[in-house]
Parts: structure tokens; sequence; C-alpha cells
């Protein structure tokens, strides 16, 4: 499980800046456990970790959310539950399987 | 007749103008419901961060720090003698009835009056490579800082024409971003001859006059009158091309992209609960048709950036004098406090308005010159890949009149997801350049319920 101190230099699309002082959660991506914090958004949590949120269903193009206001439904990320949720309005839940590739 | 503490009044959105309206009506008696789809109130610009995440709001919002805690301690106070809903979507207006879930949960809210404050969106303008993994509007750039406390990226281009363009990346700079670039599209001479325009509001334009000395004595590189040609990378971005001025080509080398070309009202749910719009040819946009108050039609107000583009501001302004119209209209009678304060409210509302319309000359939208430029193979729907050709192809197949609406039933251009909240404007100025006709007589997009999806219940979402 990666620390919270990776994120500052790690190589995920997105930087962070601010540390978080909430409860440590863990969740998956892509199968790879991975350490967050109650109150990172999903795609924040999966963006300073990776690059990509899902494969757009025509075309598969990779996407990374656009607008992160909920205004352009790009962010919509797959569980391995079979559910899916808009990354950028959604908080990271202890245990959370998220999956950037495909669907389920 | 209706008595002011049976009324029932729902506010949609607390950010500045529904938090005022709010106050304004639970000081004269009422208890409105105010529902946001946020977790927090404060709406867009006076967002707060979330919960645990150590932000120095201060440092950040500099000369407005003072407004954005005035605004929250005003809600603070409110809180109680209000119906406060947070994290509930508003989805549908029909007949008296507002729909809304929240959690999967859908329920109903019966209305006497309703008061939209929905606020905006960032207007965008497609360019090849704009749906690459990196590239983000300019405001989403905002609301990751505040939000989440991240950066978009390390290295980040800043590209489009909006006065936020140089806030934002001063703010970034302030958090340690390397700023490759601000690519300004509008030529310096046309923001020079918008100056005059910009007088209403001068305290703000000399602000801004001076984010781009911070960033000019900082060394940041700065270009206006550019044309974007492409955000470039394989699976992210790698890099931005574009044209200057003078027709010299340049690539800049960045890992993210800010982009935005201003604001756009979020209007679908007034037209829902039956507005009518009017063609603006200064923004080049549709908006709801109001009287100075923000009345749309008996019981619908609008108030805040979802009435017309005015900033903070304007929103606070115009939120009080919606909610005193609304209970002016309640009353029968006009109160002293109405008399007293509607005609200055009125004024300022104006005022800001009018500099948002010398902003919005000074920071050019592409129009139909910037349509006309644009490749067949971009896409202009991000939600379902259709390009610019395609709509195009569309409409040199379609025998009659050209309609934005026939347009996107033949292309679903306009039907995903977002429901045309990003391609809508560029949709219209492709759909007027390619039929060579203004752009106010392609129509406009309309609205559907439900103005976003649905999120059901995670567990339960359909694919
Ligand atoms: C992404 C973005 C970032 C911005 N950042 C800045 C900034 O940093 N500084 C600045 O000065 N200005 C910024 N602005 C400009 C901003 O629009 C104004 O400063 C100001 O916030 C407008 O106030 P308002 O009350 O009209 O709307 P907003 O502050 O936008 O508030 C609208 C509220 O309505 C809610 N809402 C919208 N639709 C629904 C719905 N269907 N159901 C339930 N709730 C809904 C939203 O959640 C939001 O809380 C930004 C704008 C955007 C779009
Ligand atoms: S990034 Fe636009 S809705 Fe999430």
């Amino acid at each position: 499980m990666t620390s919270a101190g990776d994120d500052l230099a790690g190589n995920g699309q997105l930087m962070r800046v601010a540390q978080r002082t909430g409860k440590r959660i863990s969740i998956t991506i892509d199968g790879r456990e991975i350490g967050a914090t109650a109150g990172d958004s999903v795609l924040a949590a999966v963006l300073t970790h990776g690059r990509q949120l899902r494969e757009l269903e025509f075309g598969g193009s990779p996407r990374a959310g656009f607008c992160l206001m909920g205004a352009c439904q790009d962010c919509w990320v797959w569980l391995e539950t079979g559910g899916r949720i808009r990354a950028c309005t959604t908080l990271v839940a202890d245990g959370m399987a998220i999956r950037t590739s495909g669907s389920p | 007749m209706m008595t002011l503490a049976t009324t029932r009044v729902v506010i949609i959105g607390a950010g500045p103008a529904g938090i005022r309206a709010a106050e304004t009506l639970a000081q004269a008696g009422l208890r409105p419901i105010l529902v946001d789809e946020g977790r927090l109130p404060g709406g867009q610009g006076y967002r707060r961060p979330s919960a645990g995440l150590a932000l120095d709001m201060d440092a950040l919002l500099g000369t407005q720090a003072a407004k954005y805690r005035a605004l929250h301690a005003r809600f603070a106070e409110l809180a109680p003698a209000i119906d406060y809903r947070p994290e509930t979507l508003a989805w549908a207006v029909h007949e008296g009835t507002l729909h809304v879930a929240r959690d999967g949960a859908a329920a109903t809210l019966p209305f006497d009056a309703l008061l939209i404050a929905a606020g905006a969106a960032d207007r965008v303008f497609p360019v090849k490579g704009w749906t690459l993994p990196g590239v983000f509007t300019l405001g989403g750039a905002q609301v990751i800082l505040k939000d989440q406390g991240c950066l978009i990226g390390r290295r980040m281009v800043f590209l489009g024409s909006s006065p936020l363009l140089s806030l934002a990346a001063l703010q970034y700079r302030q958090f340690g971003a390397d700023v490759a670039a601000i690519c300004d599209t509008t030529p310096l001479r046309e923001k020079l001859l918008a100056a005059p325009a910009l007088a209403p509001a001068a305290a703000t334009a000399l602000r801004g006059l001076g984010y781009l000395a911070r960033l000019r004595r900082d060394g940041v590189p700065m270009f206006s009158g550019t044309t974007p040609l492409a955000i470039e990378g394989r699976d992210h971005v790698e890099a931005v091309r574009f044209r200057l001025g003078d027709g010299e080509e340049r690539v800049i080398a960045c890992d993210a992209v800010a982009f935005g070309y201003g604001l756009k009202p979020e209007t679908q749910l007034a037209e829902l609960a039956g507005a009518r719009f009017g063609y603006d040819p200064v923004f080049r946009l549709w908006g709801p048709n109001l009287d100075a108050d923000g009345r749309a039609r008996p019981g619908l107000y609008l108030a805040g950036d979802c009435a017309a583009i005015g900033g903070a501001d304007a929103a606070e302004a115009s939120g009080t004098l919606a909610a005193l119209a609304l209970l002016a209209d309640l009353g029968g009678e006009v109160t002293h406090r109405e008399r007293r304060d509607m005609p200055r409210l009125r004024r300022e509302v104006a005022r800001y308005r009018s500099f948002q319309k010398g902003l919005a000359r000074a920071f050019a939208w592409p129009g139909s010159r910037g349509a006309t430029a644009i490749a067949d193979e971009v896409e202009l729907c991000r939600c379902e890949n259709v390009t610019a050709g395609d709509i195009r192809a569309a409409i040199a197949a379609d025998l009659g009149p050209v309609d934005v609406n026939r347009v996107k039933a033949i292309t679903r251009c306009g039907m995903g997801r977002c429901q045309g909240r990003m391609c809508g404007p560029a949709l219209q100025e492709i759909a007027a350049a390619a039929s060579a006709r203004p752009l106010a007589e392609v129509g406009r997009l309309r609205g559907q319920a439900p103005v976003k999806p649905l999120a059901i219940g995670s567990a339960a979402a359909p694919a």
C-alpha cells in the first residue's frame, strides 16, 4: 500500500499540494491496493496515482474527467461490483474497488 | 390568500445568490427549502475546502477572502432558520413540483414559488485533442484545488479566453505549479477596444491588470491573439500547439491544460419551469428573459450567474433582489425594506452585469470564424464521440431549415449524458456556420429532464 506522501511526488495526473487530516482508508484501483484519505473524491484518489479514469464506450479512448464539477459526466467510473459512480463528486469509501479500463 | 408562514418557497443552489435569497426570505419570516447538489454550501466561486483539507483559503483568495468568509458566516447564522438540503440534486420541475434526488432516493417538493440560483459552467470550444486525459476546464482547475487540494498537473498551459485564466494561473503558481504558458485567444487590440465597457467596475478591471503584471514580473510566458491548433499526446497531454498572431507556430510541452472561454448560465431547470429565452448577441448565447428583479414568470425567480453572468458580487445582490421581489409579489404591498433596498440593488446588479458584457467583449468567444476552422475530425461531442464533420455532413444531407434540435436528433450531439452542456455553444456555432445562417436563427438546444443523470445507488446503477 502506498502512503499519502507518495502522492506529492507520485506520477499521477494530479499533484496534491495540501494534505488531508482525515481517516486513512484503503481502496483498490484495477486490483492494486492504494491508500486514500476520507474526504478524497474518487477522481482525486485515482488521478493522483494514474492518468485515466475510464475508456469511452464509443471508440475506447482514455478519459480522465473534464469539468471537475459534476457537469460533463466524463468521469463515471466502474466499480468491480458492476455499478458506476461519478468520480468527481463521489467520495472514496473504505474497500471501494475501482476499475479504470474496460467494463466489469 | 397565501400567508407568509404557509408559503412554500424552494431555492435551488446554495452559492452566493441562493444564500442571500434564503437569508432575505428567512428575515421576512419564511422558512425556505434550499437544495444544493454539493456537500457544502458556497457554490463555485466561494467553494469551501472539503473536510480535513489543510488549505490556506486566505492566501488562495487574496482580496476576495473577506467576502468568502462573510458569506460562510452568514450561512452558518442562517442555517437553523431554513430547511437546507445538501447533496440533493434538483432534476426536474413539473407543474408546481420540484423533483429531487438524494443518495439515489427520489422525492418531490411542491412549491408556491421557485427561486433558481443554479450558477454557471465553463463555456468551452473544441480543439483537436481536447478529450485527452489532462485537459480540464479552467473552472474545474480551480475547483479541484479548493475542493481536493490538488493541481491538475505539474506543468500546465492555461488556454482560451477568460479573465479567470490569469487568476487561476496565479493561484496555481502559489502552490508550486510550473505555468508553462498562458495562451489567450483574444488579440490585445480587441481587448483595448473593449476597455471603455469595463468602466462600470473599474476596481475589478484594475485587479485583473494587477494579476497580469504579477505574472509578467514572474516571467510567465503570455501570448495573446493565439489560435489553438491541437493538444497533443498519445494517452495524455504532452504539449499544446498554437499559432501566434503573426502566423508563427509554437509547441509548448506540458502535462495538463486548463481550458475555457468564460461561463455559460445553467438554464435547464429554468426552462423546465417555464422561463422564456432570448438571444444575447454579446455572449452569443440564449438566456432567460427576466425583468430587472429576476422575475421569469409568475412564481418563478432567477438570480446569480444562472440568470445572467455577473460574478459573485452580482450573485449576492441579485439573490437579495429576487427574494425581495418574491416577497413583494406575495405580500401584495411593498414593505419599507423593499422600497429602500430594491432600487439600489437593481442598479448594482445592472452595473455588474454590464461589466461582464464588457469582459465578454474583451475575452472573445471564437464564434463563427472559430467554428469554421474546426477540422472535420475533431470531436465535438465528448459523450458519444460525434465529430464536427458528422455535424456538417448531417446538415449537408438534410433538406429544410437548419435547426440545432434537428441536428441533435440526427447526430445525437447534445443528447449525451452532459445534455449539451459541453458541446452546445460550439454545436450552435458550427450549425450556423455550416448553413451560412445567423446564430440566432438556428435555434436553441432544448433542455430535458432529468437535467443531470441520476446517481442511482451505486450498486444498482445501470450500465
Ligand atoms: C467551475 C467554476 C469555478 C469558478 N471559480 C471561481 C473562482 O475561483 N473565483 C470567482 O470569483 N468566481 C469563480 N467562478 C464564477 C462563479 O460563477 C461566481 O463567482 C459565483 O459563484 C456565482 O454565484 P451563483 O450563486 O450564481 O452560483 P454558484 O456559486 O455557481 O452556485 C450555484 C449552486 O447551485 C447548485 N446547483 C446547480 N444546479 C443544481 C441542481 N440541478 N440541483 C441542485 N443544486 C444545483 C450548485 O451545486 C452550486 O452550489 C467559477 C465558476 C465556475 C462554473
Ligand atoms: S469531471 Fe465532469 S462530471 Fe465529473
